[in-house]
């Protein structure tokens, strides 16, 4: 059962440095092929990149207040997840300044009966001057039971 | 070389992309890449005990691999948006196709710019992920 008093929770500021090899190694892991991912003057990460927030979130005490949610871990699902950019993606070599706040907690009726209850958490990322340069909005679920295959 | 604006047409998309069998070697390469580590996608106790037959697949490494059939065609440095939906679980053994179409075409703000509508698809049929990208596209 998710706490909607945790809407409106905002972490505290980490850093995420938009790493050289870190491009290439998840290119790889989503078979992209792109040159620009590989070599040149700008490499530029695949759309879902910003995905590894996860590794730079977890340094800093408090920079993810998803967990204030308290979505249950066995039955929570990534429902949908967006990336807007103001420009071309952060490439590599760029050091961003990011925050979480859980935007909305909100329960609805499933299509195969059951409720399902939905939390959104938006990521702002920042260049050095402080402009906005990219949003992140991840959706996560939590089922009545454990979604078997279907 | 990149694509331009006139030159956009659903006769002229990309082949689509065949990645499988998938094997628990392709979830692990991906979670180390992203850093989500959750065992449900690699430990096969883990899984069982969850209710789950197998562990299943990184919702995000099938979106990723489908962002990346547009970005590799249009461009990464060019995308503006993704939307990301997923609608069926992916399991070790399945054989993806990663596959899009033109969605609407047009200028914003003095700048050209494609809708994609994208669609990653189950070997049964099923539609495993769906995604939105907007991308800015130079013109001649």
């Amino acid at each position: 059962m998710a706490d909607f008093s945790s809407i409106g929770a905002e972490g505290a500021t980490f850093e995420l440095f938009v790493e050289h090899g870190k491009v290439r190694e998840f290119a790889r892991a989503t078979h992209a092929t792109h040159e620009s991912h590989f070599r040149g003057e700008t490499q530029y990460p695949p759309a879902t990149f910003l995905t590894t927030i996860l590794f730079w979130q977890e340094l800093v005490e408090g920079a993810n207040p998803w967990s204030k949610v308290k979505l249950d871990a066995e039955r929570g699902m990534h429902a949908e997840q967006e990336y807007v950019f103001y420009g071309p993606p952060p490439a590599a070599g760029t050091r961003l300044q990011c925050r979480s706040r859980i935007e909305s907690v909100y329960q609805k009726e499933g299509r195969r009966g059951g409720k399902l209850m939905f939390a959104v958490m938006v990521t702002e990322f920042r260049d050095a001057t402080g402009k906005l340069v990219a949003e992140a909005r991840l959706t996560g679920v939590e089922t009545e039971k454990p979604p078997t295959e279907s | 070389m990149s694509v331009r604006f006139e030159d956009l047409d659903d006769s002229r998309l990309p082949p689509p992309r065949v990645v499988g069998p998938l094997t628990r070697t392709d979830f692990v390469r991906y979670q180390g890449a992203s850093g989500d580590m959750n065992p449900i996608h690699h430990d096969e106790a883990f899984a069982k005990k969850a209710g789950y037959p197998a562990p299943l697949a990184v919702g995000m490494f099938q979106a990723g691999v489908l962002n990346a059939w547009a970005t590799d065609w249009l461009g990464p440095d060019n995308v503006r948006r993704t939307r990301i939906r997923w609608k069926e679980q992916v399991w070790p053994g399945d054989v993806l196709t990663f596959t899009g179409k033109i969605a609407k075409k047009y200028e914003e703000d003095g700048v050209r710019k494609v809708d994609l509508e994208l669609v990653c698809t189950r070997q049964t049929g099923g539609i495993a992920v769906q995604a939105w990208m907007t991308f800015v596209v130079p013109s001649r």
